[in-house]
Formats: C-alpha cells, structure tokens, sequence
C-alpha cells in the first residue's frame, strides 16, 4: 500500500496529523517541494522579474471582480449599457468593483508587455525556453481575445465601432472573408447576436484556455528552470552533495516574499488609479464609451484602447504608396536569405515564395495586406527563439548592435502606440510608416545581426567575472 | 510467447480505423456547433426593403435612413457640389465605378454621379475599408486631411476620403467607392431602399 510508505508529515506542530491524512491520498507535500520550498531560482533576479507573478496576481482580480460583474450586467444589446451604468450608480460598490475590472484589462497589458520586454532583455525565449515562450505567446494572444470581447460589453460607441472594424478584418481575406466576417458577427453587422455571443466568449470560453494556457506556461517554466539577468543557466554547476544549483535560492520563502512585496507596490499603484483616475485620460475608459452604441454613427474619432494601438497603427500605415516600400523589403529580405543559405533548395522555396508575395502586392487590395501586417505583426514574436541568433543570452554580455536595434525597437513601438491614438494626416501617416518598418527590421533582420554583433563571453556562473 | 516488440499489424490498422471513425464523427459533430453561430431566421428577415420620404431634404443637404441595420445616407446635391464630383475625376481611384461593380454599383447608377437622378444620391454610409461610417465634410476648403478638399466625406476611423458621388480617392486605406444600395423611385419624393425595379 502506497499510503501506507509515505513518511509522516513532520515540522507542521498541531497540523501534523491532518497533513499526513492528505498527504497519503495526495501528492501535498510533493508538490509544494517540487514547485516552492525546493524549487530553485536563480538568486539574481531583479526588478524586471516582479512582472510575472504580478501578470498572475491580476488574473485574479479579472477573474474574481468579473464573477461579480457577471452578476448584474446584462449581455442584451437593449439593456447592455444601461446595465453597466447601474453597476456604476446603483449596486452596493459596484463603481469599485467594475473600475477594478477596467482598470486591471490596462495594468494585466502592462504586467505582461514588461514581462515580454524582461525576456527580450535577457534572452528568456531561447533554447531551451522555446516552448515556455511559446506557451506564453499563446497566453499573450489569448489575453487580446480577451480584451477584445470584453470591451464590446459595455456597448457603447467606441464599443460598438472598435468591434465593427476589428470584425471586418476578417472581411478582407480573399474568397471566404465576408462569410467568415457574417458568421463571426451571426448577423449583418455586429448587434445583439455579436454582443451575446462575445459575452460568452469573454466570460467562459477564453478564460478557460487562458488558465489552461497558464499552467502550461508555469508547467514548461519549472521543467527548463527560469533564466536570469546574467542568462546562464544555474543548473550547470550544481552542488555534488545535494545537486542543488549553487546560484540557485528556493523559490518558498526567497521569491515568494520578494513577489508579496511586488504586490503590495502594485497595489499601491493600482489603487490610485483605481480611485482617482479609473479613465486615466481616456486610455483606459475611453471617453466615446460613455455614449450608448448608435450603428448608424461613427464617433469623430475612433481608436482602440492603447494596448492595441501599435499594431493598429501598423494597419493603418499600409497604404498604396507603402506596397513599393513592402516590395522592396520582400526583394531585400530574399536576396540576403538566397545569398546567406547554402542549400539550393532553399533558394528557390525562398525566391518562390517572395515572387508569389511580390504577385499579390499588386492584385490583391493594400486593405488584405494591412490585415496581414498586423497579424504578422504579433505572429513574429512567435519565432524569437529562432531569429536570435547571439551566442550569448542577456543584454548584459550582448554587442552594440543589438542594443541599438532593441532601442529602436522600443522607440518605434512607443511612437507607433501614441499615432495609433490619433487621428490620421499625412505626416502621421509617414512616421506610422517609418515606425512600421522598424518595428518589422528589427525582427527580420535579427538573424544577421545578432550573429555578427560583437558579444562578450558570458560567465560560468552568476556574478563570476 | 508472442513477440511484444512487433506490433501487432491487424489491431494496429484497427486502431487507425476507429481513430479515423472517432475524428469524422467529432468533425460532424463541430458542425450543428458551427452552423448555430450563422445569422438566425430571425436575422435574415430583418433584411427588408425601407421606404424613404425625401421631401423635405433641403438642396446640400444630407438625411439617414437605417436599412439592414446599416445607415444609408441620401444627399441632395447641388449645381455646384455637381460640378466638384466632375473635377474629382483625376483624384478617384476608380472614377468609372468600375470595380466590383455588380456588388457596389447597380446598373442604373453606372453613370459619373453614382446615382439614377443627378440630384440624389443614395449610398450606404458603411466605408468599404473596416466598416466604419464616414462623416459629411461638405465645405470645400483646406482641411486638416486634404489641403485642397472639394467637399465629400471623410473617414475617422482610418483617413480614407470619398468625393460627393462616394467615390474613394487615390492612394488611401479604403479600396473601393462606397456602395449604392439596389433601390428605386416610388415616386418623386419617395424611394424604396433595398430593392429596385428588375427589368423595368
């Protein structure tokens, strides 16, 4: 009998017994040691590592503060605004219960971009965290569904016209588009069927694959082990008593009481937003919301919220006259592959494929590639692991030029995010054009660069010279 | 003793079959699911013909009427707002309303105004980019768009411009005019939206 060979739990005082009852019918302490008390982390992590168990820690408030807005709203294009304005006016803390909500849709995007961003700094996505990136990608795309359903709810105007346009994206795919658009919508423009069924969307079907996708993300993180600010893996040199990494602290109680910290600085910060600014200037509750969705009016100036709005202004960069510059790219991008590999069969999969690219430029509409651009441009971060090519993993030991493109990185998706908040003239559309085009080199060319770049050796250890 | 290390062929192919009968049973089972999400009966039937009284429409002057949940806008143009849509030709990207045609522009409306009386035009306000409605900038003048705008509608959501016959100008997101709706004169004052005179 199994139950019987597991030694009894000791150390817990008057709780001993109970958990020795559990733990011969559950693997508790097992777990706890495998994934807390000796589960071990590197012992440098800095300020970039909070942005994880923060991500998580608002998971929680989504999770928690919608099962009581469920309570009350009403997914009914008739009553669907004015259900959320009771919950603001009527409900007993129903202002502070949906500001939450609203307020935690901005900050999860912020957790998880810095928590992205920590892993473009130190390399996090490479081998062997392909899929623990993978994972978190999926997490990632997955959580714009999210924010994306839940934010046509409220129905109101930027409700309502941010999900026309997003939907007739779908419109621009050859052939099947329309159909596909009206199947999305279940009617001819998006209405009370559309609002139905995002509701269902948002409140069960994403957040199940979101926790799924997340224990998949944690599952694969304590398999490979996290990397570090100095990107050198702590399992190498391991105590040969114990085969305890020697740069490694547990998890339980180092990590968790540097994360409750994190949590309670977060919480600060949340809270006076929460209470004082919950529309922060209209980017996290835009102003045209507060206006009741009118299918027969577009408000003067439509954006969405500003965690979309770098890949927007992607979109709305393609224009006729940026083809030539797309073309140009797609001829460059082929002669530096078809001149970099060696097999000929590649050469030719590569030039075909940039003649078949080259052909649809100029049949298909510019609208097609606008839609395919945006999507590329969140697919790419898909092949991360495989674009960097470094020797080294972490900024820290990296060479000038992957610096300077991480730089430019960073400033293209900044300016890209605020011109995605403004209306369009001819200059922004340009500077959106520019930034376009940054944004997409610094991954394109990434293989190249990455390699020739003049990287310093990393350590063997943390901290070591 | 049996060799366990080869497998054994007739249970394998077996296996296949029914893992093949399983996955076509579970692809026929996603349909019903698939198919529930089309528009309903109820959805379809609302795609009725909307009369339109257009008798008090002043002349530059531009009215709403909802048809399929869309807007469709009614304009009525004047002599000179006329003569801007002939100038407009070099700056449309498809002046003749030549593409798609069948699905944007009925026969009738095959002409330089887009329309079956030079006066009226009749578009659905619904831009062919992302679906957005366009807004009437009719005061020709600069703007903040166009340095030299001769008057027509503007997008919001995207920058696309249409002229005063919802023709789509060169080199913007929009790829194509706006649409003219099938409809038809009741009477001088009175259209029917949604469905016209075939072969009449």
């Amino acid at each position: 009998m199994a139950a019987a060979e597991k030694q009894a739990v000791t150390g817990a005082g008057p709780f001993n017994d109970l958990l020795t009852w559990i733990d011969q019918r559950f693997p508790l302490v097992e777990t706890w040691r495998a994934h807390l008390s000796e589960y071990y982390a590197p012992k440098n992590f800095n300020f970039w590592y909070y942005f994880g168990s923060l991500a998580l820690f608002v998971l929680v408030i989504q999770i928690v503060t919608g099962i009581f807005l469920t309570m009350n709203y009403k997914p009914d294009a008739a009553q669907a605004f004015a259900s959320v304005e009771y919950i603001m006016r009527e409900v007993p803390w129903g202002w502070w219960i949906r500001y939450m909500h609203s307020t935690g849709a901005s900050f999860f995007f912020i957790c998880v971009y810095l928590h992205m961003f920590r892993a473009l700094l130190y390399g996090s996505y490479r081998k062997p965290r392909e899929l623990l990136w993978i994972f978190g990608m999926l997490v990632f795309v997955c959580l714009m569904a999210e924010a994306f359903f839940g934010y046509l709810l409220p129905w109101g105007q930027m409700s309502y016209w941010g999900a026309q346009v997003i939907v007739n994206l779908f419109d621009a795919i050859p052939v099947i588009g329309p159909k596909l658009a009206i199947w999305i919508r279940g009617d001819y423009v998006v209405s009370d069927a559309t609002l139905n069924r995002f509701f269902a969307y948002h409140v069960i079907a994403v957040p199940l694959a979101l926790l799924a996708l997340v224990v998949a993300h944690l599952l694969a993180l304590h398999e490979v082990g996290s990397n570090n600010p100095d990107g050198v893996e702590i399992k190498k040199v391991k105590d040969p008593k114990t085969g305890r990494p020697l740069d490694g602290i547990p998890f339980h109680p180092y990590y968790t009481v540097k994360d409750t910290f994190g949590v309670v600085v977060f919480l600060v910060v949340f809270s006076i937003v929460v209470f004082f600014a919950p529309e922060a200037g209209g980017y996290f509750l835009e102003h045209n919301n507060f206006i009741p969705a009118d299918p027969l009016k577009t408000p003067l100036h439509i954006a969405p919220v500003w965690y979309f709005t770098p890949y927007y202004s992607i979109l709305r960069a393609t224009t006729e006259n940026f083809m030539w510059v797309l073309a140009a790219g797609v001829v460059a991008m082929a002669g530096l592959i078809i001149w970099s590999v060696k097999s000929t069969a590649a050469r030719i999969c590569v030039a075909a494929l940039a003649a078949v690219l080259l052909a649809g430029f100029f049949t298909l509409d510019p609208k097609v590639w606008g839609v395919v651009l945006m999507g590329t441009s969140v697919m790419i971060f898909f092949f991360l692991p495989w674009l960097d090519q470094s020797p080294v993993k972490s900024i820290r030991y990296k060479g000038p030029i992957t610096k300077t493109a991480i730089a430019l990185f960073v400033i293209a998706f900044f300016v890209l995010g605020y011109l995605g908040t403004q209306t369009v003239t001819e200059e922004r559309t340009l500077a959106a054009q520019i930034g376009t085009a940054v944004y997409f080199l610094f991954f394109f060319l990434m293989p190249w660069y990455s390699k020739m770049d003049k990287c310093r050796p990393e350590p063997a250890r943390i901290g070591s010279k | 003793m049996s060799d366990s290390s080869k497998p054994n062929s007739a249970r394998r192919n077996l296996v296949i079959a029914s893992a093949c009968a399983g996955g076509a049973a579970a692809v026929g089972t996603a349909v019903p699911f698939v198919a529930s999400m089309l528009p309903s009966e109820r959805a379809e039937a609302l795609g009725a013909p909307v009369e339109a009284d257009i008798s008090l429409l002043a002349p530059g002057e531009m009215t709403i009427f909802e048809w399929r949940g869309q807007p469709v806008w009614v304009v009525r143009r004047t002599k000179e707002m006329l003569d801007e849509i002939k100038k407009a030709d070099s700056k449309v990207a498809d002046p003749k309303s030549e593409r798609k045609k069948s699905e944007l522009t009925p026969e009738y409306a095959r002409n330089e105004f887009r329309s079956i009386k030079p006066e009226y035009l009749v578009v659905v306000g619904i831009c062919t980019h992302l679906g957005c409605s366009p807004q009437a900038k009719f005061k020709p003048g600069p703007e903040a768009f166009e340095s030299d705008w001769a008057g027509g509608f503007y997008c919001p959501c995207h920058g696309s411009l249409f002229d005063l016959a919802g023709r789509v100008y060169k080199n913007k997101p929009a790829p194509d005019n706006l649409r003219v709706p099938p409809y038809t004169y009741l009477s001088d004052t009175r259209i029917l939206i949604g469905e016209d005179k075939k072969g009449a």
